[in-house]
């Protein structure tokens, strides 16, 4: 079996492998326990405790699948997911075709090319509650103008988010191009050139199929990011407004992984459906990264 | 690669100045915000301050006790969960990703593959279970909170460090063994300075995600006693009908000003190392 898997280097060295195998209780052994300790037992927890109604681990009764009955049901469930979906698909648009051009514009050998990438690349480094009141503020002072707040209106707290998450990752996914343009093979360009094409023609048939890896990480990143987004959505407006749909209240600007949270919190007959629903997103999520993988790999195959 | 006319490159120039000052914008007004009284940036958020309106440090001097708790106690928590975290993960996840790409062991493939596992995986589905597992085990101090992060961080330092363990040439280790070099003085002396690109990455990452990261101390501390930054910034907007703006501006440019005196020194490092880290994941 052994012979078999040989990726690469290692392995094969006795001079190298049996000595570091009797120190295994150093070298895997701290970070294998606090793996245990905060990812795997917190994992095999949480998909049993789906099952049951509980407050604390002690108390958890078995109860099958009521609580992903439960969950499904939450019409603020069904909205959040819709809202997630609504602006995952907005973000990743803006936020790759932004950066896209940014990033060719940057690499267009133009004075002070650093200093802007600087400067766009900031947000990035400042946490997602402290964005998310830096804008509520300024949201709120553009608003007050018109006699109305940030929370008032479903849409606005949904077009907020959509400004705040792409004035913080476009520095990010620009990055991620600038790499990728730079790699481009010059020669291929000076062929371009001499062949007449225009730059448009340079771009679309040029550097774009060669920038392809990028594009394809950054709508990743941005996919994943989009429904993983947690600290934004609290700060801006933590879902607020709040309205009756069908008896239910919903948050009308929550995402998936604040309405899990605010699901837990409404009282302990919800903690249940609230695991639940860490579960459905959790699948969710690894589906998305999975396929989008398989298709980077095709496409890999394909080159 | 075409030349630009200078017309158009200073139609370039001006756009990319108009939305860097954009981009500049928000981070302005907090500074502008944070020397006005409460009362003016009510109503017009976005005047410079002027004689009325300008009240200096005084925001500040509030801010550090405001929502009595001292602010300057969550940036010591804030700073020590962070370094204690990132130490912490740097060293043994980069011992574990050795011996995982040296050995090759059932046990170490198996790890790896859990640790690649683990990248999918949102921190929505473990936070409740994970805060009863951090209370049983009194992991709930800033002292102990390293250790969850070393737990929950593994998986995407371990992937980073195989991945680039794997393109170490394995003659130098092996000259090492000959000359009597055991495996942890290889690793310390040998094997740990080649890391140094991957450290940085990683612990660039790992740095941002620790420093900036609001729900896991918010579940697994206990908040009576324990505030970090993100958590004392939403506890002074959470907990209050009426927030004082003025104070709030103020704690939020002071837990700005590290993190871009910082970038400002290590830019060239925290790009690279984003990239880097990009790429692979």
């Amino acid at each position: 079996m052994r012979k078999k898997k040989n990726d690469g280097t290692a392995v094969n060295s006795v001079l190298i492998r049996r000595p570091i195998q009797r120190w295994f209780p150093l070298f895997i052994l701290p970070t294998f326990l606090c793996f245990i300790i905060g990812f795997i037992w917190p994992f095999i927890q949480g998909i049993y405790l789906s099952f049951c109604n509980f407050n604390t681990p002690r108390d958890a009764k078995w109860v099958g699948f009521a609580n992903y009955i439960k969950a499904f049901k939450d019409a603020g469930f069904v909205h959040a997911f819709q809202n997630t979906a609504a602006f995952a698909v907005v973000s990743i648009v803006l936020i790759n075709v932004l950066a896209f051009f940014i990033a060719y514009a940057l690499t267009q050998r133009i004075r002070g090319a650093n200093l802007y990438r600087t400067v766009f690349f900031m947000p990035n480094l400042i946490g997602g509650v402290v964005l998310g009141y830096i804008w509520a503020m300024i949201f709120d002072a553009i608003l007050k103008r018109y006699s109305t707040y940030l929370t008032a209106n479903s849409t606005y707290g949904f077009w907020g988010l959509v400004i705040l998450v792409a004035w913080q990752q476009i520095g990010y996914m620009m990055i991620i191009y600038i790499a990728g343009l730079q790699s481009v093979p010059e020669d291929m360009l000076e062929a371009a050139k001499i062949d007449g094409a225009t730059g448009w023609q340079t771009l679309t048939k040029v550097i774009i199929p060669n920038v392809m890896p990028s594009i394809t990480i950054c709508t990743f990143l941005t996919l994943t990011n989009s429904f993983k987004l947690f600290d934004q959505n609290l700060a801006l407006t933590g879902g607020a407004p709040q309205v009756i749909m069908n008896g239910a209240k919903v948050n009308m600007t929550e995402l998936l992984a604040l309405n899990i949270y605010s699901t837990y919190n409404i009282s302990k007959n919800w903690h249940g459906a609230a695991q639940a629903k860490a579960v459905v997103f959790f699948i969710l999520v690894a589906v998305l990264a999975i396929a989008q993988q398989t298709a980077t790999r095709r496409k890999e195959v394909q080159q | 690669m075409k030349k630009e006319s200078s017309a158009a490159g200073k139609i370039l120039t001006v756009f990319f100045v108009l939305l860097c000052l954009l981009w500049i914008f928000p981070i302005f007004q907090v500074v502008v915000n944070s020397f006005k009284s409460n009362a003016s940036i009510n109503t017009n958020a976005f005047s410079l301050p002027d004689e009325n309106s300008f009240v200096g440090f005084q925001n500040y001097l509030k801010g550090m006790t405001f929502g009595n708790y001292p602010f300057l106690k969550s940036v010591g928590y804030s700073l020590f969960i962070t370094v204690a975290s990132v130490v912490l993960i740097l060293l043994f996840t980069s011992m574990s990703a050795w011996y995982i790409a040296r050995v090759n062991s059932l046990v170490a493939k198996a790890f790896y593959y859990l640790c690649l596992f683990s990248m999918i995986v949102p921190f929505q589905m473990v936070m409740f279970t994970l805060t009863f597992t951090a209370d049983n085990l009194k992991l709930n101090t800033p002292w102990t909170i390293p250790i969850v992060y070393l737990g929950f961080g593994a998986g995407l330092a371990i992937f980073m460090f195989v991945g680039f363990v794997k393109g170490l040439p394995l003659e130098i280790e092996e000259a090492a063994a000959i000359d009597g070099c055991g495996p942890v003085r290889t690793f310390f002396l040998v094997v740990l300075p080649m890391l140094k690109p991957t450290l940085i990455s990683v612990g660039i990452l790992e740095t941002m995600w620790v420093w900036n990261d609001y729900l896991l101390p918010y579940l697994v501390l206990d908040r009576t006693k324990y505030m970090t930054i993100p958590i004392h910034v939403q506890y002074l907007k959470g907990s209050y009908g009426s927030v004082d703006l003025g104070a709030t501006m103020a704690v939020i440019m002071l837990s700005i000003i590290p993190i871009i005196i910082v970038y400002i020194f290590c830019q060239k490092y925290i790009i690279k190392g984003v990239a880097a880290g990009a790429v692979k994941g």
